[in-house]
Formats: C-alpha cells, structure tokens, sequence
C-alpha cells in the first residue's frame, strides 16, 4: 500500500497564477489598482473595494511568524508529529498558513515575531508549496 | 428584532447522552424532537416550521414526517443553532409560521450515518490551509492561541483553569460525560494535542441531540412549560479559514454578534445572570468574555483562574460543564441553548438562584462564524 500523501492543492482559473509563481520560486500576492490593498488568498478582484482591476506581482518573502501550533495528535497524512502548522504574516500585510523548516519544532525554537524568508518544496512536478524559514542575518 | 415577542415553549436533549451505539444521526434528530414535542406537549402536526443543519430539512421533515410551511438549512457550524432560533423568530414575528421546531443531532463519536468532513483539493481551504497539516480542529482551532497570550499576558495555568473550572460544573451535573475533579497540573500534564493545548483543553467526542420549539410569546403561556422569551439575538461570520482571519487578539464575528444581541435585548453586561460562551476548545470563554464586551481581553484568564465564573462566582459561565465535560457531539451550540433554557426554566443541575437573564454565545468552524442568543424568563 501506497504511504498515505500530504494534501494536495488542486488550482483553480483563480488561483493558478499563484501555483505557476510558487513553480517559478515566486511567491505572488495581488494588490488592488484602485485602492492599493494587498491581498490573499488569490481572487480576482478587491475584497476591500471590489474593483475588478487587480495585478499580480512578486511579494518579498519576508515576514515573521504570527502564531503556531504544534500538532501531536492525530497527525495529517504525510506528516510525522510533533509539526507546527504556521500562520505567518507576509511584509505586505497579507498571513497565510505555512510550515517551517530548518528549524525545530518546539516551543524554544519558533518565537513568536521571529523574521522568516520563504522557501519553495516542490510536492511534484505540478504543486510547489510555500514555506517558510528562520531569515538569515 | 422586538424583545419578548418569541418564547422557547419547548426544549429537549436526547433520551441519552455520550456513546449511543443504537441510533443513527437520523434517529436521534428525531429523538431529540420527539422529546422537545413532548415537552411542549404538542403533536408533530403542530409544527409549521422547522430548522437544523448540516442534515437538510427535508431529510429530518420527512423522517418526522412534518409537513413545514418555512424551513431554514443555515448551516454555519456549531453555532447554527444561535442562528436558527434568530431567523425563527423573525419568521414567527413576520407571520411566515407559528410554531417552530429546531433539531440538532450529530453522531459524533459512533459515527452511524454520519458523513464525514471532507476539505476539497480546490477549495481555498484546500489549496491554502490543509497541504500544512491541519487535520481536524484540534490542529486549528488553537492556532491563535499563542498570539492571544502574548498580546495579552495570558499564562497556562489561566487557560488551564478553564477546563478545572468547567468540570466543577460537570460535577453538578449527572448528564456530564465527565464529572470526576481535576487540578491544574492534571490538565498541563494531560496529553499533548497540539501545543499549547493539552488533551484536557479540547472538548469531548460523543453522540447525542436536542430539539427547541418556538412559538409567539402570546401563545407561550398556554403551554406546560414556563416561557423562556428572546430578548436579544445576533450572527456574523468572518472566515472559514482561521489563518484568515483579521485578528488573533479577537474574533470579528464574536464582536459582531454578541454586541448585536446585547443591544436588541437593551440590557447592561452587570444585567446577566448566567452565561454559555461555547467551548469547543478552553480559550473560546476567553475570547468570549473580551469580544462580547463583560471585560478587557487582558483581564479574561485572570478572571476565570480566580473563580468568577465557578459554581458560587458573580458570572456563572457553563453550568452544564460546557464542551470540555458536558458533551460535544461536533457542533455543540444546541446544549448551550438547552442549559440556558433551563437555567431561564428553573430546573438546572446546578441552578444559577433567581437567575433572569441568560447570554448564549455560540461559534461555527473555528471562528468562522458566531451566534448570539438573550433568553429572560421575564416579559
């Protein structure tokens, strides 16, 4: 029998932009032409303003970490606990759940505000995640 | 919404609580019902108007076999109770019906005709929040937490309380599932969930159902029961994506709805008796204390680590044990309904003495989105 798979996303004509960023090893966010508000998850028009005249572009990377769990029990498929599941708050404004990496997962370690810096994990050769991990300097 | 205008004439739980390996989900909607009716001593074909959610109300209608001129399917999670009983209300005001029956019932722990949760692949949720692990509410809900604390210097121990606290209720109550005492060091060195919280902090999984019915208050006084009126109601939602959501400090659809029902029923926080804040997890009371507006966030763990809301306490918070040691079947929102009713009737386990107002706070997904109810027993 096959392991058990880690979730995976399946893009839709909304969101695909931000798939084909993470494959590129960018991470795209949209900000409204109109009223200038940066936003996420993907759609294509302003949750703030609802103008429909929106553009894509490249975000930083950088943020700090918002808040976290570390999960135990009962884990997800593909994931072997203890794991923190993340919501990280991008330099643009937006936060998005994500994991981090090259870091341990224990309360000591992933403080609060700490800064972090994107990274990519390629799932397959379609989905690439975003993730995160402590900022370098 | 008019204060007093609609009264619960009916209120019910299922004839068992907790592990029911006998009954579908199904069956215990109707059990549930079929003991509200009996409460209110009513007939099946008294009823006009019927609610509930998850299981559609043509599904529940026609295994009753009630043949309902509004129905209402709002399905918002745990707190689509709270929601049901304010669009009942208005629709009983509005003249659209005259007798409203509101079932809930969920098969959480046997799991018997019971569909399970599903996030799909292409849903936001989906794409965005379960390739990170998120498996179930355990792994969400919490998420904020560790935000709240720091913003607000909440400790452990306080968010422990919660849960001692609660079972004190429990003890009271002979339709807990858990009821035997806990301490503070019993909770943080319970089982890992996932951090900060421990097993002890996270509701139960069990079995179990209950039904209302609501009529005109005019037409309260002739059933057997003592009316309980609506005096108050108010819902919002925010996001069904915790990571979304404005705030960790708060709830927006809490601070949306609870002041709304606050503000319907006319009265002052010092006005309320007895108080359900629900508790699928121990830091919704806090959240809950901040956002409907008795008191500061920074305050909220300080306060129920002191003993406010314990049995004796000035605010009287999940008498029936609440989530944590009553029951929680998957949306819990029904029994916080029931025990405020009968606080309002008089005939709690642990009766809150002369008490005449109740606030019943309810939330759906993981602050996705939040009911409010005001209950008197005075018109």
């Amino acid at each position: 029998m096959a392991e058990p798979q880690r979730a995976r996303p399946k893009p839709t004509p909304e969101t695909q932009h931000f798939w084909d960023g993470t494959k590129a090893g960018e991470l795209r966010l949209q900000r409204c032409d109109a009223c200038a508000h940066v936003y996420f998850p993907p759609r294509p028009f302003c949750p703030s303003c609802a103008s429909r005249k929106v553009s894509i572009f490249k975000a930083s990377g950088k943020g700090f970490l918002y808040s976290y769990v570390i999960n135990h029990r009962p884990a997800a498929p593909g994931f072997t606990p203890p794991y923190a599941i993340a919501v990280v708050e991008l330099d643009e404004g937006p936060r998005m759940m994500s994991n981090i990496i090259d870091c341990p997962q224990t309360p000591e370690a992933l403080e609060l505000d700490m800064k972090l810096e994107v990274a990519f994990e390629a799932l397959d050769d379609k989905i690439t995640l975003p993730v995160f991990r402590p900022a370098k300097g | 919404m008019r204060s007093n205008q609609v009264a619960v004439v009916g209120a019910a739980e299922t004839t068992e609580l907790g592990v029911i390996p006998n009954a579908s989900q199904l069956q215990l909607h109707a059990d549930a019902a079929l003991n509200a009716i009996a409460d209110a001593g009513l007939k099946l074909s008294d009823i006009d108007g019927f609610a509930t959610a998850v299981e559609t109300p043509q599904q529940v209608c026609h295994y009753l076999g009630i043949k309902p001129t509004w129905v209402d399917g709002t399905s918002v999670g745990g707190c689509s109770f709270m929601l049901h009983v304010r669009h009942a209300a208005a629709a009983i005001e509005a003249g659209l019906c005259k007798t409203v029956l509101i079932t809930h019932a969920e098969s959480g722990k046997s799991m018997i005709g019971k569909a399970p949760r599903s996030i799909p692949a292409d849903s936001l949720q989906g794409q965005f929040e379960a390739p990170y692990g998120v498996y179930g509410p355990p792994s969400m809900f919490p998420i904020p937490v560790l935000r709240f604390m720091k913003t607000y210097g909440i400790t452990h121990e306080q968010l422990a309380s919660v849960a001692v606290v609660q079972r004190e209720w429990a003890a009271k109550n002979p339709r807990a599932m858990m009821k035997d005492p806990i301490t503070i060091a019993d909770v943080l060195n319970s089982r890992m969930i996932a951090y900060p919280f421990r097993l002890l902090q996270c509701c139960l999984v069990t079995d179990g159902g209950g039904a209302l019915i609501l009529t005109s208050a005019d037409r309260a006084r002739d059933f057997p029961r003592k009316p309980v009126y609506i005096m108050g109601t108010g819902e919002s939602v925010e996001t069904p994506m915790v990571s979304q959501m404005e705030t960790f400090n708060s709830s927006r659809a809490f601070k949306t709805a609870g002041p709304l029902a606050f503000r319907e029923a006319g009265i002052a926080h010092k006005d309320v008796d007895h108080l359900m804040i629900y508790d699928a997890f121990a830091h919704l009371p806090l959240f809950g204390l901040g956002d409907l507006g008795f008191m500061p966030h920074e305050e909220t763990g300080k306060f129920i680590a002191d003993g406010n809301t314990r049995p004796g306490g000035k605010l009287p918070l999940n008498t029936n044990g609440g989530g944590l040691s009553y029951m929680h079947s998957g949306m819990y929102g029904m029994y916080a309904l029931q025990e405020s009713v009968r606080q309002m009737r008089g005939i709690a386990p642990a009766q809150v003495p002369n008490a005449t107002i109740s606030v019943c706070h309810g939330v759906g997904g993981m602050f996705a989105a939040s009911g409010t109810i005001v209950f008197t027993n005075e018109r």
